[in-house]
């Protein structure tokens, strides 16, 4: 949503590509924008129309469980936040009658009946794609009775379910008789692994079923919840945890095994599974509803788009990409980001949108700032001395707030408030014409605050900024108050009741616009250089991305040798060659100008801010300070050391590593390789190490073919809890079995004991299929470490960016903002934000290198006006606002007058813990000060309700 | 106003204040409004960055002047836009909540909960059930200056 805010991001809706001419840095898109039928920019999303629209049509975005007007907005974030015409519903479009909308828009004139389709030609340096997926279609799994029993659904509709906002206020609902079930089953797998239809697997439907299953057990803690399924596969940060949680806190059950069938009882509508667990036994269960967790596959669209862009996809359908570039397609300055690459979550997509950014941008770093649009700037109006002078505005929003609270009676009783000397209603007072009068009006009366009571600030408030600025007025000098969201849309029964309260928001709002004051919105400058903190394979990627786009950076190397992990990595599952990317990519590094590499670095001290940082590190027994305006944290991990399975007892106890290293560098005998067993999850997993390392699984199955590959009749066995081969790497577990390599599981109860006897080692363990303990006497066991963060703690602190409890970086937002840090200018990439494969690890590098070119080629950074402001006079130094501050925002500073706290308006977020936590009350902040809020309170609270 | 404040009558209704943080809570309430969900008409709303930015004279000064009630609603924890705002500010409630009960208000008077971005039907429950909390408890006498 918010990329609809931004002037230099321009959307182009309902459209589709036509054809793509030119070559890269220089392409000519053309593209067919199809009709909505509503103007996007006169339309304000009050919806009046839509209770004219006759017509009604099944709801795509809430899965089609509830029937939504032919003219709608297709869900509550849209952008643009206008509604849109269905063509095959609309009576107009269909039989040339209604017209309905159209008179109730009269007086916006925004629905358009008669729109063509349109072509626009666009020239661009380069092209994203991330066209994402298109879930399964589980009516192609028949055996499931989707669309046919009407309690089979899929997990997107229980999603849609469970969302407060969805079709059943967030209540679980059978479809049969509408009422909440008290047992569910889950299918993992509908349309994955699964050689009928998909044979990858899709990487999330474990993680989205678990969630959901807890969702679905807070709702009611009563419903008994069963997951059926192969493996689950909760590889991602942090996902492992919560399966954990799921199991033993929720009291989720999770049955491995196949199904044989899924039938309808007819008389109450269940279903019955029959199913065959691992030791080969036969069950049925009956449940209210069962959920099929259903697959990624290709968006429908995404072999029509490849052919006109010219772009090759791969096997399953999904964009082809190299391990190594995994956000290139194989045209030049075509990217790819996204599910569109290959199934992924959340996390996983916003990495590889900042990285294809990265690589888009070093194509246009030379016309870099050339057409960015500039807004014209209005000086501002100097108020010092002069009083407060209110304007009002109070919005209908066309029967959205009018057609509960009286409008009319809210702006005359505005009108007789203190300070108040302009009050007006309007339509809607969002809508473009209303901005052009909003400033008129300003300026005849002289105003200097203006209140709004309309929606909600959250949405609108930049917008009013913006106007009120564009007359001069100071971007602070504004006040909402939410009479719809909060008011009129909550109360719709109470027309009194919400007139009243409406009153009270906005003679609250008033009495805080009275106090509002200019801000001043500073720019701080940046120095345009970049500090990367490791030189593995994440360090450099990101050091040389920033080159690429015209940026110097200083690339700090702990070893003596650059590469970190990638130097023992000698093939990959797919067969690439990373010492060649390992060579490759160090010898770019060291020869790019733009780069300077300091190996055997050790960091001292790291000070400063966004845009100003100054690092002092040592190399030997000289220091050195440099200043730099943003720090890539990439500083890997390790494997593992095992403490377990007689590892460095028994010389045949060797990690996946070292066999690794003996398998490329020949250096074992044909013996070595007879009868081998590979550990899983040694390190990881456990009690001591929760987390799932993510490669083992992958590492393990690559090295297992490979000693097939050497000596096709060697034994070799893998002792596994869950195979994790995700994606499209599902291909190589599906050929390893087929290769004869066997995979028995154990769980936290049958741990595999291994022994030495005579010299010998002895490995036991319990095979659930046999039913019995077998034992072998393997020529080598192979452990699959994990990846140990190692220690972070003093980075941690240089850096004052937080660890998460198993000693990985923590970012920002799991989701949302996967490579930043909560202090600004600071990022992370690579193995030190969480176990992953190469391919992630480049994907993530370049996304963070995208992220920290952000303010380096802007060369300054704004500083919101919200910060914390010392009143020194009162402050005494005690320093708990420093203590307090999660940003390291605000410092105590010793001068001549004494210790007393200082802001640093640069980093400060406006959060106001110091604010109010102050001893002394000497801070306050920019635009809640204590004043405002406590006439906020008084407003309401000493008011006479005598309306 | 005084007059209503003497009679516990059966027409009686609370004036309550909610702080709302503007990341989670707040975006919860407008939820709500976006799904349409009724809830009772008592409360109002004032903005704040964060929770953790209420301080607890706000709260005092509410009571002080004739408020009924107050919510202050934050983020669930762990998912606070401040990293730690939430939790600062629960400590600090956990303590208010002594100082209250030490000078008899009674409790259920000032609460407080953690409601998200996504949670339009806990917001609507948590109003409903903080207006019917104060509603069973009656105006509030307590710390109520008369010279107000
Ligand atoms: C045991 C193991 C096996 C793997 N096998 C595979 C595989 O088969 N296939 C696959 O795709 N991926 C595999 N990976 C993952 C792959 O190695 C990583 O994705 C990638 O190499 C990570 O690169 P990185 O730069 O993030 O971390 P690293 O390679 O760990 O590099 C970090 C660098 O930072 C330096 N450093 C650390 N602290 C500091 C400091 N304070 N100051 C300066 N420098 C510092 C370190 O010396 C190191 O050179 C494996 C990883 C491990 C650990
Ligand atoms: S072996 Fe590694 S990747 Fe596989 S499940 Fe265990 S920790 Fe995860
Ligand atoms: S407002 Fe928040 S971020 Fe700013 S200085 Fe105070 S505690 Fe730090």
């Amino acid at each position: 949503m918010e990329s609809g805010r931004y002037s230099n991001i321009k959307i182009i809706a309902n459209a589709k590509i036509e054809s793509l001419k030119g070559q890269a840095g220089n392409y000519n898109v053309t593209v067919l924008k199809r009709p909505r039928y509503v103007d996007e920019d006169l339309c304000t999303a009050c919806g009046t129309c839509v209770s004219y629209c006759p017509v009604e049509m099944p709801d795509s975005y809430n899965e089609k469980l509830v029937n939504s007007k032919c003219l709608y907005i297709p869900y509550p974030q849209a952008v643009p936040a206008s509604y849109v015409i269905d063509p095959k519903y609309c009576l107009f479009q269909t039989k040339n009658e209604c017209r309905q909308c159209e008179q109730a828009c009269k007086d916006l004139k925004a629905i358009k009946l008669n729109q063509q389709a349109e072509h626009i030609d666009i020239q661009v340096g380069s092209i994203i794609l991330a066209i994402g997926f298109d879930e399964f279609d589980a009516r192609r799994k028949k055996a499931y009775g989707y669309g046919e029993y009407p309690n089979v659904i899929t997990s997107i509709e229980l999603e849609r379910m469970l969302s407060a906002s969805g079709p059943f206020t967030g209540k679980i609902t059978r479809l049969s008789d509408r009422k909440h079930p008290k047992k569910i089953a889950f299918l993992q797998c509908v349309g994955s692994r699964d050689i009928e239809t998909n044979a990858y697997c899709s990487s999330v439907c474990c993680t989205y079923a678990v969630k959901e299953a807890m969702v679905a057990k807070e709702h009611d803690p009563d419903v008994d919840i069963t997951i059926f399924y192969m493996d689950i596969r909760t590889q991602g940060k942090g996902f492992e945890s919560f399966y954990e949680r799921a199991k033993t806190k929720f009291g989720i059950k999770f049955v491995r095994s196949r199904l044989a069938s899924l039938e309808r009882i007819h008389e109450s509508e269940n279903l019955l599974f029959k199913f065959v667990t691992e030791d080969g036994k036969h069950h049925s269960e009956e449940f209210d509803m069962a959920v099929l967790s259903v697959g990624l596959e290709p968006s429908r669209t995404a072999k029509e788009l490849a052919d006109t862009l010219g772009v090759k996809l791969n096997k399953e359908g999904f964009c082809q990409t190299n391990e190594f570039s995994p956000t290139s397609t194989n045209r030049e300055g075509i990217f790819v980001a996204g599910a569109f690459q290959s199934p992924k979550d959340i996390p996983e997509s916003v990495i590889q949108a900042s990285g294809s950014v990265a690589l888009a941008s070093g194509f246009l770093s030379e016309v870099r700032g050339t057409l960015v649009e500039q807004k014209e700037c209005v000086a501002e109006t100097d108020l010092t001395g002069e009083d407060p002078r209110i304007g009002v505005f109070v919005c209908h929003c066309g029967v959205n707030i009018a057609g509960v609270a009286d409008v009319k009676k809210i702006r005359e009783y505005v009108e007789t408030l203190p300070d108040v000397v302009y009050a007006e209603q309007s339509m809607y007072a969002c809508s473009k014409d209303n901005q052009d009068k909003i400033k008129q009006i300003i300026k005849e009366h002289n105003l200097n605050r203006v209140v709004v009571a309309a929606c909600t600030p959250r949405t609108h408030e930049p917008l009013f900024q913006e106007t009120i600025r564009e007359a001069g007025l100071n971007r602070c000098l504004f006040e909402m108050a939410n009479i719809r969201d909060h008011c009129s849309w909550v109360h719709a029964n109470e027309p009194q009741a919400a007139t009243e309260k409406a009153i009270d928001l906005l003679r609250m709002g008033v009495a805080k616009a009275r106090l509002l004051s200019p801000l001043k919105e500073e720019t701080v400058p940046v120095i345009p250089k970049g500090l990367v903190i490791g030189g593995g394979l994440s360090g450099m990627i990101a050091a040389l991305s920033l080159a690429d786009q015209g940026l110097e950076c200083v690339l700090l190397e702990k070893s003596k040798l650059l590469g970190g992990n990638l130097r023992g990595i000698y093939y990959t599952l797919s067969g690439n060659d990373p010492q060649k990317l390992l060579r490759d990519t160090i010898d770019k590094v060291t020869s790019h100008p733009k780069i300077k590499v300091f190996t055997e670095a050790d960091i001292k001290e790291v000070t400063g801010y966004i845009g100003n940082f100054l690092t002092r590190f040592s190399i030997g027994q000289e220091e050195q300070t440099i200043s730099h305006g943003v720090i890539i944290v990439a500083t890997g991990a390790f494997e593992y050391e095992p403490k377990e399975y007689l590892y460095g007892e028994n010389e045949s106890v060797i990690t996946q590593h070292s066999l690794e290293e003996k398998l490329a560098l020949k250096n074992f005998n044909s013996d070595d390789l007879k009868d081998v067993v590979m550990i899983q999850c040694v390190g990881s997993r456990t009690k001591e190490k929760p987390y799932c390392s993510k490669i083992c699984c992958s590492q393990a199955i690559k090295n297992a073919l490979k000693i097939k590959s050497i000596k096709p009749n060697s034994n070799v066995y893998i002792l596994y809890k869950d195979i994790r081969t995700y994606g499209f790497r599902e291909e190589y577990y599906r050929k390893a079995r087929n290769e004869g390599i066997i995979f028995i599981r154990y769980d936290d109860n049958t741990l595999p004991l291994v022994k030495e006897e005579n010299g010998e080692l002895r490995v036991e363990v319990f095979d659930p299929i046999l039913g019995e303990n077998i034992l072998i006497s393997p020529s080598l066991l192979v452990l699959s470490a994990g990846v140990d963060p190692g220690d972070n703690r003093s980075i941690s602190k240089l850096l004052k960016v937080p660890l998460n409890f198993e000693g990985f970086f923590l970012e920002a937002h799991v989701k949302l903002r996967p490579v930043d840090f909560p202090t600004d200018g600071v990022f992370v990439a690579g193995l030190a934000h969480s176990p992953k494969p190469i391919d992630e690890t480049i994907a993530q590098a370049q996304a963070a290198a995208a992220r920290a070119a952000i303010p380096l080629t802007r060369g300054y950074v704004m500083v919101e006006p919200v910060a914390s402001i010392v009143d020194s006079e009162k402050c005494f130094g005690c320093g708990i606002c420093e203590y307090l501050c999660p940003y390291g925002s605000i410092k105590v500073i010793s001068d001549e007058d004494g210790d007393k706290a200082q802001s640093i308006s640069a980093s400060c977020k406006g959060c106001g813990i110091c604010a109010s936590k102050c001893p002394r009350q000497a801070i306050t902040m920019g635009r809640f000060t204590n004043e405002q809020i406590i006439a906020q309170i008084d407003a309401f609270s000493l008011a006479t309700s005598d309306v | 106003m005084e007059e209503g404040k003497e009679s516990s009558g059966s027409n009686w209704e609370p004036k309550l204040i909610t702080f709302l943080c503007n990341w989670c809570s707040y975006a919860g309430a407008d939820l709500a409004g976006v799904s349409r969900i009724q809830y009772p008409a008592n409360t109002r709303t004032i903005r704040v960055p964060c929770s953790g930015r209420v301080n607890i004279l706000y709260i005092l000064r509410a009571l002080q002047h004739g408020v009924d009630g107050v919510l202050v609603s934050g983020c669930h924890p762990g998912d606070c836009h401040y990293l730690s705002g939430n939790f600062s500010a629960r400590r600090k409630f956990a303590v208010l909540s002594r100082l209250l009960e030490y000078v008899g208000v009674e409790k259920g008077r000032v609460q407080f909960s953690w409601v998200s971005a996504a949670e339009a039907g806990r917001f609507a429950e948590v109003i409903t059930e903080v207006t019917e909390d104060v509603k069973k408890l009656g105006p509030a006498k307590r710390l109520v200056k008369n010279s107000d």
